[in-house]
Parts: structure tokens; sequence; C-alpha cells
């Protein structure tokens, strides 16, 4: 008995089926291709830049004023104003995340609960340039009135709301990691009669500790990298301070401030833009490699 | 003696009571803060911008007269660049999905792909601009065009659909395959008539939030160096003659809705924060709306699925 034609061997099928597995393949390598982009493009322009500018000066010089005539190439005073306003916002979301995480996962009832994550997520999807109207519009004339002194744009105002803002990052993925302890590890502690708190802050939250570190790094991140809240309310000056009560400007500020003005293609002003932010590519990947670490950690514990 | 003891057991027993509570405050206290300040950005720009809001002030262009700028040219290019955004992202987000769950094999190219999309969730936004500069504007010359824009939110927003459609296809379970394999199907067949239609909800909800995020991004498009004065719509997509449809309005200058915004909120003067703020009230309750509609479609799958 021989094998009916149509059910043996297609060559067809087998190279329809092949060609459509290695087009899904150059679909996923796209990511790739990005991340080479992203790198290439930034070195090759840094480079150049960097042929103008000593690195020894970009990182000892305590002025930044590329578009001057007397042009000064130091990135201290944007990399202290990311620091600030990064600082800042931190001081009001770790706290605050971690609390309303820690609520979340071991104190409120089930109600309460599904009202509130679907609510925390759509706060994350506010977009940045609406903070950065409600920073400079609402927060600074509300803290004028509590510090008369403030400026118009400061560090505060503006670090203040990105901390709220990244509230909801943060809480989510340490509320994850705390849901990720197993029920015995509780179950024992309020069996030995220990509290709801005493088990949260005992228990769960040293079982859960790599995945909360990993919360806070990539929240921190993500305050290096925001771009539109400081800005609108920072100031686009570059101000080389420690004080958040002073505006001053992000790398990630001066890029904007640059693109806005009308800078000619591969000039040296053009190629600062990349050189600044090759240094902000470097300073998230570092927090998004920890953060990365310490999340396989986590994972691999239970 | 015993009874000395059960009091003092008594009193620590009412002492952690009493902390359990106070942290049961604290909590409810942290969330309301995230809660009520988005209230207060809300109302503060309601207050502000509603009695802005008319017909006129969509269908109308920016103007250096505060009172009659309008958005007209804002909403048309968002719409434009979502359009190219979402034609770019979807297709190879979801094709990349399907790639990493169902034919990448444990090898070393696989690994190097998800660390990859994982890491390119975390670059900054700004950074995909001037990836968008230096290679579309300049590079490719597209120009500062719609085009350029809305590739630049496709690679930006890439990771989130990506990761929906994984999640989304690793939740069917295995015997959904092995029944279409044992009938003979292949894996294209098995993928494309039981994998995508069953995940279709999920992945929606993905390509959604991506979306949302898209249209208030503003970093990367200031970036790329898209102008802020834009008082003329690209041109029109449909043509009266042969062969109808027209690709022009990719070259073309346009404005968004986060950067006209943007743009109001740097000027000092009031009218046009006041513009500011309803334009900003419009983007959020478009963020908002796509949001809640992924959200929404998420719970339903959820009460729905039983395999």
């Amino acid at each position: 008995m021989t094998q009916p034609k149509r059910l043996g061997y297609s060559y067809r099928r087998h190279l329809g089926e092949r060609f459509i597995e290695a087009l899904l393949f150059l679909m996923a390598f796209v990511s790739v291709a990005i991340t080479i982009a992203i790198v290439a493009m930034l070195v090759k322009e840094s480079i150049v830049f960097f042929e103008h500018v000593s690195l020894w000066e970009f990182f000892t010089d305590t002025e930044w004023t590329p578009l001057f005539d007397n042009a000064h190439y130091g990135i201290l005073p944007l990399i202290s104003g990311t620091v600030v306003s990064s600082s800042v916002a931190l001081l009001v979301a770790i706290p605050l995340g971690t609390i309303t995480a820690i609520y979340l996962s071991e104190f409120a009832p089930f109600a309460v609960r599904e009202m509130a994550k679907p609510f925390l997520e759509l706060l994350g999807g506010v977009p940045t340039v609406v903070y950065g109207y409600f920073a400079l519009l609402f927060v600074t004339p509300l803290l004028q009135k509590i510090f008369p002194e403030l400026p118009g744009f400061s560090l505060l105002s503006a670090g203040l709301v990105m901390g709220i803002m990244i509230i909801p990052y943060v809480s989510s993925m340490a509320e994850d990691a705390m849901r990720a302890v197993p029920m015995h590890l509780r179950e024992g502690s309020y069996a030995m009669g220990a509290t709801r708190f005493q088990t949260a802050i005992r228990v769960v939250m040293p079982g859960a500790f790599s995945g909360i570190a990993a919360a806070y790094i990539l929240g921190i991140s993500r305050a290096v990298g925001e771009t539109m809240v400081v800005a609108i309310a920072a100031g686009m000056q570059p101000n080389l301070t420690w004080n958040p009560m002073e505006p001053a400007a992000t790398i990630t500020a001066y890029i904007v401030q640059v693109s806005l003005g009308d800078l000619p293609h591969g000039s040296i002003g053009y190629q600062t833009i990349f050189a600044a932010g090759l240094t902000l590519l470097l300073l998230t990947l570092i927090f998004n490699i920890i953060g990365h670490v310490l999340r396989k950690r986590y994972r691999e514990v239970y | 003696m015993r009874d000395k003891n059960l009091g003092e057991i008594r009193a620590i027993i009412a002492r952690h009571k009493l902390w359990d509570l106070i942290f049961m405050i604290v909590g409810i206290f942290a969330l309301m803060i995230a809660v009520l300040t988005f209230m207060a950005l809300f109302a503060h720009m309601l207050i502000d911008g509603l009695p802005r809001l008319s017909w006129d002030f969509f269908t109308s262009f920016p103007s250096r007269r505060p009172g009659s700028a309008g958005i007209l040219s804002a909403w048309v290019g968002t719409t434009l660049v979502m359009l190219v955004t979402a034609a770019a992202a979807v297709p190879m987000g979801i094709g990349a999905g399907i790639y990493l769950e169902e034919y990448a094999s444990k090898n070393i190219i696989t690994e190097i792909i998800e660390i990859n999309v994982t890491n390119l969730a975390g670059v900054p936004s700004i950074i995909y601009g001037l990836l968008a500069l230096s290679l579309f504007v300049h590079q490719f010359g597209f120009g500062q065009s719609i085009l350029s824009a809305g590739l630049a939110l496709a690679l930006l927003i890439l990771p989130v659909v990506i990761v929906a459609t994984r999640e989304a296809i690793r939740a069917i379970p295995v015997v959904i395959r092995e029944g279409a394999y044992a009938l003979g199907a292949t894996k294209w067949q098995t993928v494309s008539d039981h994998l995508l239609p069953y995940s279709a909800a999920g992945i929606l909800t993905g390509v959604i939030i991506g979306l949302a995020r898209a249209i208030g991004e503003t970093a990367p498009i200031i970036t790329i160096g898209a102008l802020t004065f834009i008082a003329f719509l690209p041109p029109s997509p449909v043509k009266a003659e042969f062969p109808f449809v027209s690709f022009e309005w990719l070259m073309a200058p346009f404005t968004v809705m986060p950067i006209q915004m943007f743009n109001w909120v740097s000027r000092p003067e009031e009218a046009f924060q006041i513009n500011a703020a309803a334009a900003g009230l419009v983007l959020v309750v478009m963020t908002l709306a796509m949001n809640a509609i992924a959200i929404y479609l998420r719970y339903r799958m959820r009460k729905n699925l039983k395999w």
C-alpha cells in the first residue's frame, strides 16, 4: 500500500515554514539591532566630541557652557542636577512606595487591593509632560508659600513630583516581590503569635529583599532618565549645586534645551548632546544591570 | 505570680496590636498621597482648562493670540504619528514575541535577545530620540517628519508589545498545541490558527498600553527637532484621483499634543498656560481612557478564561 501523495513530505510546505521562522527570527533580532544602533550611534558621535574635548576636561571642569563663545565642557553641573533631582524623587518614592507595597500586599482587604492596583497603574500612565505642568504651576507656588525664597524653577518641586510619579513603579514591583514570598512563611510567623506588622517587617520583607531592592534600583534608573518634569519645572540652566532649592539642568534637560534650538548637524554643540546621552545611558545601564542581577537572584530563592 | 505574667503578656500583645493599627493607618495614608496628588492634578487642570475647551479649540491652529489658538494640527499630528507607530511596532513586536515563545531554542542567541528586551525597556526615552535624530533624521534622510517620529516611538514601545505577546501566548496550555500537532498541523498553522486567536485579547491589551505611553511621550519627539509652531495640516492621505492614497504625509513636518502642551507651558503669559491646561486635559483623558480600556480588557479576560 502506498501513501497518498498529498500526505507525503511536501517540499513547499517545509520551505514556507522555514521562511516564516526566519522572518520571525529577524523580527526578534530587531531588538538587538536597536541596542547595537543606540550604542554605535552614541559612541560614533561622542568620539568626534572627545577629539575636541579631553576626557579630563569633561569630568573635571565645573562649567557646562558649550553654546557660549567661551565654551566649557564639564559634565559635572549636569550630573549634580541629575543627582539632586533624583535624590529628592527617591526620598519621596522609596518610603511611600515601600509602605504602599507592604500595605497592599499584607494589610489591605481584597476590595481595597482590587481598587488600588488599577488606579496606581493608571497613575503610571499619565504623560510626563502633564506632571511637568503640575510641578511648575501647582507644586512650585504651593512650596513658595512654605519657603518664600524658593525661585520659580527648582530641583525641589521637580524632584517631589517625579517622586510621586515613580511611586506606582516602585510599589507594584515591590508588591510583586512580597507576594512571591510563600504563604507558609507567613503562616509560620502567625503561628508563633506575631502580628501582621511583625510578620511584614521581619519575615516578608527579608524574604523579598532582592526583589524590593530591584524595585528601588529601577526607580533610580527611571528618575535619572526622566526628562520632561525636570525640563519644565527645574529650569534649563546648568548650575553646579547640591542645593535642591536652586534651579539647575539635568543631563536630560540639557538635551531638550539643545534640541529646542536650531543647531546645525555635525557642529560641536550637536555632538554635546550625544556625549551627554552616552553618559546618561551608561548611568542607567549600571542601575539596570544591578536591578537585573537582583531580580534573577530573588527568583531562584523559592 | 501567674496573674502578673498574664497581665504583662496582655500588655505586650496590646502594644503590638497598636503598632499594627498605626501601620495600617500609615499605609492608607501613603496610598492616599498618590491618589490625592492625582486628584489635585486633575482638578487643577479641570478648573483652568475646562472653560477653554470648545469646538473651536479642536478646530483651530496654534496662534500667537492665546484666545484663538487651538490644537487642530496637534491632534491630527498625534493621530498620524500613532498610525506609523502602530504599523511598525505591532507586527514587529508580535513576531518577536511569537519567535521567543514558540520557535526559539534554548541557546546563547535567544538569551541575548531576552536580556536585550529587558534592557531596552529600561533605556530612557530621550535616548531613543537621539537614536532617531542620528539614524532616521540624518542617516536615512527622513528629516523631521511624521515617519521619523512614528518610528522612534515604535522602537520605544516595542518591548511593551513583545512582553505582552509573550505573556499572552505563555498562558495558553500546552494541550492546545499538542492537539494541533496531533492533527498534523505545522508550527505556523498552530500559531496562526490557534495561539494567535486565543492570545489576541492579551496582545491587544499590551498594544493599547504601549500606544497610550507613546501618545504622551514628549522627549524623543523634541529631540528629533519637531517644530512647535505648525499652522497647517500634513497632506491628506486620501486623493481624489488614481491611486486614491498618498504617502506624502509621512514626510511632512508636524506637531503632536504633548509638544503643543510643552510649548504653551513654557511661555510666561498666563493665557497660554490656560491653553496648556486644556491641552493637558485632552491628553490625560485620552491616555487614561486607553489605559482603562486595557485594564478592563485584562479583567474581562481573566474572568472569562477557562481552559
